[in-house]
């Protein structure tokens, strides 16, 4: 298309369009996949093929040779397969579904201007692979659509594909309607859309033809093809109250009997996945190649309207401004300053709405994810040999588009733990006595600020025994600290670093494998893993997430003299600390909150600073929660609530424990902001190296 | 007095990339819509020049856009270019029947658009 920067920006394009049409692809052949041996959804078909059709022409737009041959073979696979000449076989879907992964891996190459030859043999026997797939069907006889009362001029507009439709309508004895309305040109599309909502659950709307004649000045015709199963009357009641005139279609008798489908065999199938030919390492990551967030219009709407009003805020800031300048040195009346007041409380209670109308654009539903997690679940599990049932609940809840962007590689991880070692194989599961098939949930629920994910599975579920076997040799936990240890603490094991080795990995069925890195991800986004399992019954991992990094509320807090901020969303309560409140258990200082016993950390410890605390010993203690961990921090002094942006620490401090990022706190002072997960880890780590 | 060319495309790439080359040429102003419905609600707002239409849309299919355009006694003479991919000949030739003037085949360069453009409009 052109180069340098415009080049580039060219290329962003079509990577952020591209990857749209890859989630639709995606998402439809789920549909088809869940539905494999049954007969496909003509409609679900044809949003397949389409989402090929456009990934073809983009790509070519945009001299993309490998996604444009890929895609160019997928639509012709597609095409034949929504026009009934080719059958929806096991391995037409199984090519398909590989195709995406293929896709989106070429779109990872493209978005770095990279062309690996590994890739391009990959993507090259994938199209090999839908080259020679399938079974051809041929039909033969007179054209079914002759018998229909359609004038020229209307069988004229039809495309390809809403011929065949008709054809395969009258084929099956499926009664044909012409649905006639006439709408106000300024709003038809709605009109239609409720005439489509009631027409889809009782058939097929094969074409929309907008009607020729001029419906009046402003107003606009449209004639709806349907095929409808359901009897006339149900028809007609599911219509009442629109404008829809319906025209029944007859079909004129058929001379001859009808046609037999016949199966023709396809030439050899090329190379499969079990080839190995062009085979490259499994999928890569599932982030989304694009920086782009969808934003619906009415959102922007009312951040613009806020902005109008702060506006007239502005321009009333500004008047009193002038007057204060007009009067001089005089003393200010008292009714000026009223109104400085009440314009600068205005100010704040717009510059909130701004700020929340802001963050909420930054959301998008998880479900995003969990459609490219599903696509991978069935074919892991293929893989594997395992009979698996994915349960999705909660793709509608929403979470910052960072948040989601990081989260699909953990996620990812963790279902394929999930499949490969937490899942039995469907032979043992039937020794068990349990159902062959195993169930993989995977869910989110909000709750407050935070969102909750859980990934569970009915397989056999941890070893503890063997956890806490492991943890022992390596040096991990002490003897008496196991001997002490609740059956939570010893699960959480497995999300130590060095607790995974190969030897454990076989021995406790490969749960664990690489756990630390999902846990330092997670901590990273101010989130908190955690783990339940009960051997036979299954294994659940929790994640509770921040909805938002991007602005939060903090509280600002004073330690030896330096000022840190601590993200309010996991402040619980402030407590006022005599030093007899604390005590020590087991070498850990505790403290005693209304017959609970809480962890303490004195963060001047943590951070090495030197002990200060108030007047007569007396501190602060701040108790932090996530999940369902507890833990009071002790501080000097307590300086009030404040928005902040946090802003990442550079690679050199990224390492640093109990520090999530840095803020600006205004009059140019930047501080510390703490990571109150990261912190929960230190102190209970903390706990366990002292022993 | 600038020319207005409807450009009728649901691929915002593509889109844009035929948006970009109609307003290279000097007088020509491009209005974009992402399906055929969109374009249905604006035809009657402007007097557009020229149409270009892809054929592959949701809604209602460009063919039947094109029907549309050619029957209605408003919008008849204006020229109208169907982009198709390669590999639908039936439905390009459909295009032309029903009275599209050209058709482009993606991917097609921004030159072969701008010369077809220029011929239509008259422009020099």
């Amino acid at each position: 298309m052109s180069s340098g920067s415009s080049g580039s920006k060219a290329l962003a394009e079509f990577v952020a369009e591209a990857t749209e049409t890859l989630d639709g692809l995606g998402r439809e052949l789920l549909a088809l996949d869940e539905r494999r041996g049954q007969e496909p959804d003509p409609a679900a078909l044809n949003a397949v093929f389409r989402a090929a059709h456009s990934l073809k022409g983009l790509a070519a737009m945009f001299q993309q040779d490998r996604v444009t041959r890929l895609a160019h073979r997928a639509e012709d696979v597609l095409d034949r397969l929504r026009l009934g000449r080719l059958s929806l076989s096991d391995a037409v879907l199984d090519a398909l579904i590989e195709s995406v992964d293929v896709f989106q891996a070429l779109l990872a190459e493209a978005s770095r201007g990279e062309e690996s030859p590994e890739l391009g043999r990959r993507a090259e026997a994938v199209a090999q692979r839908l080259g020679g797939v399938g079974e051809a069907v041929a039909q033969a006889g007179a054209d079914p659509l002759d018998r229909l009362p359609l004038e020229p001029s209307v069988r004229a507009v039809f495309t390809e594909y809403e011929e065949h439709r008709l054809r395969e309508n009258v084929r099956r004895g499926v009664p044909l309607w012409r649905v006639r309305a006439a709408f106000d040109l300024a709003d038809f599309d709605t009109g239609l859309a409720e005439l489509n909502a009631r027409l889809k659950p009782l058939g097929e709307v094969i074409s929309t033809l907008p009607s020729a004649e001029p419906g009046g000045g402003t107003g606009i015709a449209f004639d709806l093809l349907v095929g409808v199963k359901a009897p006339e009357a149900e028809l007609r009641a599911a219509l009442e109250g629109t404008p829809a005139e319906l025209t029944a279609l007859p079909v004129r008798e058929e001379p001859q009997a009808p046609p037999a489908l016949h199966r023709v065999p396809e030439p050899a199938p090329g190379p499969g996945p079990e080839d190995g030919a062009g085979r490259v390492e499994p999928e890569g990551s599932l982030r989304s190649l694009t920086q782009t967030v969808r934003v619906d219009i009415r959102r922007l709407d009312g951040l613009m309207n806020t902005v109008g009003e702060l506006l007239l805020i502005k321009a009333n800031l500004q008047r009193l401004a002038e007057s204060a300048r007009q009067e001089g040195g005089a003393v200010l009346s008292k009714l000026w300053g009223q109104e400085l007041q009440r314009e600068s409380r205005q100010l704040e209670r717009k510059l909130d709405a701004l700020q929340s109308g802001l963050l909420e654009a930054r959301m998008v539903p998880l479900g995003q994810v969990f459609d490219k997690l599903a696509r991978l679940v069935r074919r892991i599990a293929r893989e594997a040999g395992k009979e698996l049932e994915l349960a999705l609940s909660g793709g509608e809840v929403e979470l910052d588009k960072l948040i989601v962007e990081e989260l699909s590689d953990p996620l990812m991880h963790i279902i394929r733990n999930a499949i490969d070692h937490g899942v039995e194989a469907p032979e043992a599961r039937a020794r068990a006595g349990k159902p062959r098939r195993a169930v993989l949930s995977l869910s989110a629920s909000q709750k407050g600020n935070h969102v909750v994910i859980e990934v569970g599975d009915d397989g056999a579920g941890l070893n503890e025994l063997r956890i806490r076997e492991v943890a022992l040799s390596r040096g991990l936990i002490t003897p008496a600290q196991a001997a002490e240890m609740s059956r939570r603490e010893l699960l959480n094991l497995i999300f130590l670093p060095g607790f995974s080795t190969a030897r454990s990995v076989s021995e406790l069925s490969g749960r664990g494998v690489g756990l630390d890195v999902v846990k330092n991800n997670i901590s990273n986004l101010s989130g908190i893993i955690d783990v339940w399992s009960e051997p036979g019954r299954g294994t659940v991992f929790t994640l509770t997430l921040p909805v938002t990094l991007a602005i939060i509320r903090a509280l600002v807090v004073g330690v030896s003299g330096r000022t840190y901020a601590v993200p309010l969303n996991s402040v619980l309560e402030i407590l006022s600390v005599q030093p007899a409140d604390i005590h020590t258990v087991e070498r850990r200082e505790v403290l005693d909150v209304r017959g609970q016993t809480l962890p303490f950390t004195r963060l001047s410890r943590l951070f090495a600073l030197p002990e200060r605390g108030g007047p007569g010993g007396r501190q602060f203690a701040v108790v932090v929660g996530l999940a369902q961990e507890r833990m009071g921090l002790a501080v000097d002094e307590l300086y009030g609530q404040q928005d902040i942006v946090v802003k990442p620490l550079g690679a050199r401090l990224q390492s640093v424990r109990g520090i999530s990022g840095a803020t600006d706190l205004g009059n140019r002072r930047t501080v510390l902001v703490l990571d109150v997960a990261g912190l929960m880890e230190e102190g209970m780590a903390g706990e366990r190296k002292r022993a | 007095m600038r020319f207005k060319v409807l450009i009728v495309e649901d691929s915002k790439a593509s889109r844009e990339f035929i948006a970009a080359t109609v307003e290279s040429i000097d007088g020509l102003e491009a209005v974009q819509t992402a399906s055929g419905f969109e374009a249905l609600k604006i035809l009657p707002r402007h007097r557009f020049e020229l149409i270009i239409t892809d054929i592959n849309m949701p809604d209602i299919n460009g063919l039947e856009l094109i029907n549309f355009v050619k029957k209605n006694p408003n919008y008849r003479d204006v020229p109208l270019f169907v982009i198709t991919t390669e590999g639908r000949e039936q439905d390009r030739e459909r295009g032309l029947a029903l009275g599209a003037a050209e058709y482009l085949v993606k991917p097609f360069s921004p030159e072969s658009l701008e010369a077809l453009v220029r011929r239509y409009l008259r422009l020099t």
